[in-house]
């Protein structure tokens, strides 16, 4: 199966973010190209998750550039990221624990939506036509992550590795043109890593997301990724395919330590 | 094994998203409808029910709910905790009662509407701060609405049309040439809005906007990275809520009361109706309506227990007791919810349904 | 501009009694991040309590005790009946469950000793000091500076037990991290139950002074109320915080119902101190002496 993967559609150069001296980031630049499955790994503490929240829009660098779609963007929210298609999970799961399965991946299509409050409040005519039509588009996601049977069931109640499909569902539903997955494997059991990873590879595969991810499972890395870059202490160490990453020596040593 | 849903197939969305999917719901519901519009007013006539029962019970009980609701769209549905809802039922009232007497020939229905607006813009001003903090930070800050506002109305005299006592008395209701004067059609009045609105929230919180004050409720952080916008999502639901609790406070003022003065809407009335949403159920449409027939008619109950006391033990209880008694009770209950069911009784009833659906047997 | 200092002192003397209030807010709020919405319940209580002792024919020297034991006891029962069960639920339910607290404490102080207002007469006149009458020819009252010095000598007691006794380390710990705390073998139960009980003193202590000034009622406990903007100015885990919220409240409160009050048509003492703290909020909402915090996703 050759994948076609295209061109760069998100690049940085010199990116450096310092949390009152502290320095997270420094000086990183590498790319992602469009449908590619690009892995962001490094030992723990070594600036991936800040690198990720760069990429969203939580965080904003003090220093360099970030070119997304042939643009340059500057200070973007997370609000106008998500709005420029981009989606993410979360580390520790950030699901709305209140409300049920269907309900969390709907919001996941909010900017979806057109219909304002007060069509919302008559649930009338487009309005209601428009919550169908976005209730369609949920379910097919919901058939795609095999969770038909706990639709309606509060998250909350959810076991810890469904809950984490579940947050992929409602990063799904935006359609994004780029997935960041934060640690989508952690603390789960071989059967759901497995799981996991067919998820991961069916989205890449059959919608062409980019998806950029972090993970800590050495094995699903090198297994699924097209590219990896590694960072240890907010700095890049290595960029490549995994076989060149796995043969290079600054890699082994951050991982296993340096002989003095 | 009344209560089953086997062979009621759902074929599409539509039928899936209905507030009610279950037949047998459908049922109730519209019986409940039916009595309350038809078979109360038909008892009424009969002499069942009296003038009492729909002055003291069941006006200010669909009243309470109204305001209830209101509350609950804001702290059970968007998660922002306030005290301040009396004051918003006040603007709601106090500019009933200036459109009513400034504008000639406004239409009720209108002059509620536009001062459910009036509450919804204040809310908006005073929901400004929830921006920037949150849980009783919010809480505290609600407060400086509760007490400006009713000063506010207490002081500027052409709020209360320059009246000494600072007491305002509602104009009639009059819609279409009908005058609603007696204590039953004033009923029927109430329920209409009560149930209109109720139909409003209900499908405001089942569709995108309820969504997103859950969202925001939950995990404000993850609401703004899927999209929502927080400013936006917050300051709704203090308009929409305000909006409720305005609309409610003019219903106070000219279907349960007649005449009142700014006081009338304290601080002890924000807690009242806060009570109701926590113990009614937070995040529920039937939790305010539950809510605000526990705290209506838990003090009548309570006096009616007193009194029966007093009279078999033959003790003289001192005067205001009840009251006390009534705080006491309102603050275990309270309590006692939060640790027992934070849900609430809607919860309980939920919880209930779930067992008739397995009944007779045990799973 | 004498005026002026005699309104302003007079302010800033009733700001060390709102401190004192506020004071007991952050006692349990830092120990066991439980903002009481009862402290001002538990001021009322307790003043009605003492007041209704004495005047069941006690003198003050036992009646004033005996509160103070009614009141450990009020703060140990709420903690183990009210808190315990709710541990590591959010703030905010801890927050509505002492709002219900609230409600069953005023209930039951009702129901013991009625509805009715008591003066409390405490031996101190409500009097303007003679020395600075003749000396600065400022009218201040020498009960508001007896009163002061009582609540100021508290707060310097508080602060002192807070960072040099073993409880007060012990303390400081629970408010850092409960399951830290309990893991290097701090009892964190009976922590709790010390706090609770010094926050039942606190109240005592301020419900005599404010109870022997404005006499013993139910707004009382609107006046514990006004802590909770001195809370927000200061920081709700901050002892100076709070001694420095009370001072601007207090002072800032005379100050416009005096020189304000007069063009809005008075009364603006029951709003200004929470529009004062929210407009405050707006610009730094962690308080003056909060700690920032940080949200990490």
């Amino acid at each position: 199966m050759t994948k076609r993967i295209g061109e760069v559609i998100l690049s940085f150069t010199n990116i450096s973010l310092s949390f009152g001296g502290v320095n997270a980031l420094t000086r990183i630049g590498f790319d992602v190209k469009e449908h590619e499955i690009r892995a962001i790994i490094g030992p723990n503490g070594a600036g991936k998750s800040s690198m990720l929240n760069v990429i969203n829009g939580v965080y904003h660098p003090q220093q360099g550039e970030i070119v997304f779609r042939g643009k340059a963007r500057r200070g973007m929210n997370t609000y106008e990221s998500a709005k420029s298609g981009i989606a993410r999970t979360f580390q520790n799961i950030a699901l709305f624990k209140g409300m049920s399965v269907l309900d969390n991946i709907m919001t996941g299509r909010n900017l979806k939506m057109r219909s304002n409050f007060l069509l919302d409040a008559l649930y009338w005519g487009p309005a209601q036509r428009e919550e169908i039509a976005h209730r369609k588009k949920a379910e097919e996601i919901i058939d795609f992550l095999e969770i038909q049977h706990i639709r309606k069931t509060p998250v909350g109640r959810l076991p810890y590795g469904l809950q984490k499909r579940v947050e992929l569902g409602r990063a799904l539903a935006a359609e994004p043109a780029i997935l960041l997955l934060d640690e989508p494997m952690a603390g789960m059991n071989v059967e759901e890593k497995q799981d996991m990873c067919r998820f991961i590879l069916d989205v890449n595969d059959q919608l062409g997301t980019t998806i950029v991810l972090i993970e800590h499972d050495m094995g699903v890395v090198m297994d699924i990724s097209d590219r990896v870059v590694v960072l240890d202490y907010g700095k890049k160490i290595a960029d490549g395919t995994p076989d060149e990453v796995r043969a290079n020596q600054d890699v082994i040593d951050a991982y296993l330590g340096v002989a003095h | 094994m009344f209560y089953r849903e086997a062979g009621q197939f759902k074929a599409t969305y539509e039928e899936d998203s209905r507030i009610f999917p279950i037949r047998q719901d459908r049922i109730v519901f519209a019986f409940i409808l039916a009595f309350a519009f038809l078979g109360v007013p038909l008892l009424a006539s009969l002499g069942i029910v009296s003038n009492y029962t729909f002055t003291a019970i069941l006006t200010p009980f669909l009243i309470f709910s109204l305001a209830a609701l209101g509350l609950n769209i804001l702290t059970g549905y968007a998660g922002q905790l306030s005290l301040g809802t009396a004051a918003f039922m006040a603007v709601g009232a106090f500019a009933s009662y200036n459109f009513m007497l400034r504008i000639e020939g406004m239409p009720i229905l209108v002059a509620f509407m536009l001062g459910g607006l009036c509450a919804a813009a204040v809310g908006i001003v005073f929901g400004l701060p929830s921006l920037r903090i949150r849980g009783f930070y919010l809480a505290a800050a609600t407060l400086a609405t509760q007490f400006f506002i009713v000063w506010c109305l207490t002081k500027v005299g052409w709020f209360t049309n320059y009246s000494s006592s600072g007491v305002i008395s509602a104009q009639k209701i009059v819609i279409l040439g009908y005058t609603f004067q007696s204590s039953m059609s004033k009923y029927l009045f109430v329920l209409a809005v009560v149930s209109v609105m109720a139909l409003l929230a209900k499908n405001m919180v089942r569709s995108n906007i309820g969504r997103s004050w859950m969202a925001i409720r939950d995990m404000d952080m993850a609401a703004e990275v899927i999209g929502f916008r927080p400013i936006r999502t917050k300051l709704m639901a203090f308009a929409v809520s305000s909006f409720y609790c305005g609309v409610a406070g003019a219903l106070f003022a000219y279907a349960y009361l007649g005449t009142v003065e700014p006081e009338g809407f304290n601080l002890d009335l924000s807690f009242r109706i806060l009570f109701m949403v926590i113990i009614g159920g937070a995040g529920s449409i039937l939790g305010s309506f539950l809510g605000a027939a526990f705290i209506v008619l838990l003090p009548i109950y309570l006096n009616v227990l007193l009194n029966f006391t007093e009279a078999a033990t033959g003790i003289d209880l001192p005067s205001g007791l009840s009251s006390s008694v009534e705080l006491m009770v309102f603050g275990s209950l309270i309590i006692f919810f939060l640790i027992v069911e934070p849900h609430g009784l809607a919860r309980l009833w939920q919880i209930g349904k779930e067992k008739l659906r397995l009944w007779p047997f045990p799973h | 501009m004498q005026f002026f200092f005699e309104v302003l002192i007079a302010g800033l003397l009733s700001g060390v009694m709102y401190s004192l209030v506020a004071l007991g807010y952050v006692l349990i709020y830092k120990a066991s991040g439980v903002f009481n919405f009862a402290q001002g319940a538990m001021v009322f209580f307790a003043a009605l309590t003492a007041v209704g002792l004495h005047d069941l024919g006690l003198s003050l020297w036992v009646a004033v005790p005996l509160t103070m034991a009614v009141m450990v006891v009020l703060g140990l029962v709420t903690e183990r009946i009210v808190l315990r069960p709710l541990v590591a639920q959010p703030e905010i339910t801890l927050f509505m469950a002492t709002i219900g607290l609230s409600f069953f404490i005023e209930g039951l102080a009702q129901a013991i000793w009625g509805a009715n207002v008591r003066g409390l007469d405490l031996g101190i006149d409500d009097v303007p000091l003679e020395w600075l009458l003749d000396h600065a020819n400022m009218a201040i009252s020498q009960f508001d500076l007896i009163a002061a010095a009582i609540a100021a000598a508290m707060v310097a007691a508080l602060a002192i037990f807070f960072s040099k006794t073993k409880i007060g380390r012990a303390l400081r710990a629970v408010a850092d991290d409960h399951q830290a705390a309990l893991s290097v073998g701090i009892p964190l139960h009976h922590v709790w139950g010390v706090v609770w009980a010094v926050a039942g003193f606190v109240a005592l202590v301020s419900g005599l002074l404010w109870g022997a000034r404005n006499g013993v009622q139910f707004s009382l406990t609107f006046l514990a109320l006004k802590a909770l903007p001195v809370l927000i100015l200061g920081g709700f885990t901050s002892v100076p915080g709070a001694i420095v919220g009370g001072l601007i409240i207090g002072a800032s409160e005379k100050l416009a119902e005096v020189f304000l009050g007069p063009y809005v048509g008075g009364g603006i003492d029951g709003w200004f101190p929470y529009v004062l703290a929210l407009l405050f909020l707006l610009v730094r909402p962690e308080g003056l002496f909060g700690e920032k915090i940080i949200r990490r996703i």
